[in-house]
């Protein structure tokens, strides 16, 4: 993957298992975005190749990635939601788009989904009138609206309180055992990395390379890589090294 | 048992004798099918005249379910709390429950609640009235800001980077040189011709270059350039200070103390304001030349002749005229672009709104100012 010459990340290769929770998790910069827009076809990589359930995304035809990535919600890291719409309307959007239910139907399931991430009563608020933190549940809202089978949640803690945060990070852990929705979390949040990661990779951006995967509390564990065990203890094992010597 | 299509959803209400009703659930609930007809089916059960005291299901034969069942089992649910009938949801897949729980979750509380209130129609137009005032209040402070700002500048106590300043003198003037020559040279044929075919019928066609540089230089250089300027500039103006704005960098600046005024708004105000003479007087050549081309070509009136008689036909207070215009529409556009981009709200569609604003507005104060200057000049007899 890369932006011209410069190369983000090189012989990234990892498999995601249906209903887990996965975690692309990194320090600033490491091209965590970077791998989720690839993964979205929002940026083609370099070399290799993308599979959704053995199908390759990267050489499919245009109609075709279309309708792979129906099977797909995104929450982007600010919401990223319409704003000239309620919110009631960004999630009965895709529902209006995507399916043949009736407008009372599409105003009933958006509901639903907006109450099952908190909001109920702001069915009718615009993105403007709400707080950054609702901003993101109604993104989240918006991302489930068709029931997707993976789900992605780009930073969904970037600039959020810590029970929003968890929030969240519990409706993830719901719809996985509920629905059985797969979710592909791109965080560099460490409560949430530990609370809710079934597996997950660390991209390592000196040498720009996957360099673990494993699931958290196991790489904390047992993983010898200095810059893996840095990130895991928020760098802490370096400063008592230091102190030792 | 009702079945919209055997493949997909099928329900049945079943009666007990305790007053209970059973909502016998089976199939494939899958959003793609809508589930009106169900919750209607249901709803006329409600109400009917043997009414339930208890609502249960039974969804053992549910063969998978997405968000069209949770919407359904939501509106049941509503129903029964509506006519206060029990309900009994014991019956349901464990991960419906779950889910139908988190929805039913923490209710958000009043002072949480954005307002919903419609206010009445005596309010409605007493709020507009305060708005008019607020909406012409709003723009004066404004005027008011910069003109404080600029008093501050010629003190040297205004704060900007030179770099922004010079980057908008090239912005403003060297990057609008296209635009204005093409719609000049275009302008000045067009009144050429016109002027041609009715000055040819009288054999004074040797008049049309009088027609085409007065024209020019009074009207049609600095409105022309007044007109490609608000659309180009003006326009451009509002996007970068909303989107500023839309980014927090606007609040910023204002918090750390520094004028948005003064750093935003007086980089582009000023390079525009003194770029502005000077695009109209390079429009006034182009349009001359422009006449010139018709002159020349369907006149056949010598470049020469053409040029001298152009010259001789503008009087110095012409000139003046058409280059204080030129500077006061800078000074219109300039303040309809900064003003949109600076009141602009938080969203999108506010940073096109302001945009559309800062065009609409610009182009209409210059028509306005326009009108002013012409019975102004009449009665100066300039």
């Amino acid at each position: 993957m890369a932006y011209g010459e410069y190369v983000v990340l090189r012989e990234v290769s990892f498999d995601v298992q249906r209903g887990q929770v996965f975690v692309i998790m990194g320090g600033s910069g490491c091209g965590k975005s970077t791998l989720l827009r690839n993964l979205l076809g929002l940026e083609e990589p370099v070399t290799g190749d993308i599979l959704y359930s053995g199908r390759s995304f990267t050489r499919a035809s245009a109609p075709e990635r279309t309708a792979m990535l129906r099977q797909c919600g995104v929450l982007y890291q600010n919401g990223a939601l319409w704003s000239s719409m309620t919110l009631l309307e960004n999630v009965g959007l895709p529902l209006a788009q995507f399916t043949d239910l009736a407008p009372e139907e599409i105003d009933q399931v958006a509901r639903l989904k907006l109450a099952m991430v908190g909001l109920k009563g702001f069915e009718n608020a615009y993105p403007s009138e709400i707080s950054g933190g609702m901003q993101k549940r109604a993104g989240v809202a918006r991302a489930i609206a068709l029931d997707p089978q993976v789900l992605f949640f780009d930073e969904p803690s970037a600039g959020l309180d810590p029970i929003t945060s968890s929030l969240i990070d519990d409706l993830i852990l719901e719809l996985r055992a509920n629905l059985g929705t797969t979710v592909v979390v791109v965080t560099h949040e460490l409560a949430s990395i530990f609370a809710i990661a079934d597996d997950a990779i660390f991209l390592d951006g000196e040498t720009r390379r996957l360099t673990a995967q494993g699931n958290p509390h196991e790489l904390l564990a047992h993983c010898s890589d200095r810059r893996v065990r840095r990130f895991l203890t928020r760098g802490r094992e370096d400063s008592a090294a230091a102190e030792t010597r | 048992m009702r079945s919209t299509d055997s493949s997909t959803r099928q329900m049945a209400v079943v009666r007990g004798a305790d007053g209970e009703m059973v909502i016998r659930l089976a199939g494939v609930w899958r959003l793609h099918h809508g589930f009106g007809a169900e919750v209607e089916d249901i709803r006329r059960a409600l109400t009917g005249a043997t009414a339930p005291s208890r609502v249960s299901f039974d969804a053992s034969r549910i063969q998978s379910w997405d968000s069209s069942l949770l919407a359904f089992l939501d509106e049941i649910a509503e129903l029964c709390r509506a006519r206060s009938v029990a309900i009994d949801q014991a019956g349901l897949p464990q991960g419906a429950r779950r889910l139908l729980e988190l929805a039913a979750g923490a209710p958000v509380s009043a002072a949480q609640m954005p307002p919903q209130r419609v206010p009445s129609f005596l309010e409605r137009v007493g709020l507009a009235v305060i708005g008019m005032g607020a909406a012409l209040e709003a723009p004066l402070a404004f005027v008011g800001e910069v003109s404080a700002a600029f008093g501050r500048m010629l003190r040297a106590r205004a704060r900007f980077r030179g770099a922004d300043f010079l980057e908008m003198i090239r912005a403003c003037g060297i990057d609008a040189l296209g635009i204005v020559a093409l719609i000049s040279f275009l302008s000045g044929t067009i009144l050429a011709f016109m002027g041609a075919v009715q000055l040819q019928q009288f054999g004074a066609q040797i008049y049309v270059a009088n027609l085409v540089a007065i024209a020019m230089v009074r009207e049609m250089g600095p409105m022309m350039t007044a007109v490609i300027m608000a659309g180009r500039t003006g326009a451009s103006f509002a996007a970068q200070l909303g989107t500023m704005k839309v980014r927090q960098e606007v609040e910023a600046l204002e918090t750390m103390g520094i004028s948005p005024i003064e750093f935003l708004v007086l980089p582009r105000l000023i390079p525009l304001v003194l770029m502005m003479p000077l695009l109209a007087l390079y429009a006034d050549f182009i349009g001359v030349f422009g006449g010139a081309a018709i002159g020349v070509s369907m006149l056949h009136l010598s470049l020469t002749t053409y040029l001298i008689t152009s010259a001789h036909s503008i009087w110095p207070m012409t000139f003046v005229g058409g280059m204080f215009k030129s500077f006061i529409y800078g000074i219109l556009i300039g303040l309809a672009g900064c003003y949109q981009g600076i009141r602009c709200g938080n969203s999108a569609a506010a940073v096109g709104q302001a945009t559309t604003a800062a065009v609409v507005n610009g182009i209409v104060l210059v028509v306005v100012a326009c009108g002013i200057f012409a019975m102004v000049f009449n009665v100066l007899n300039i």
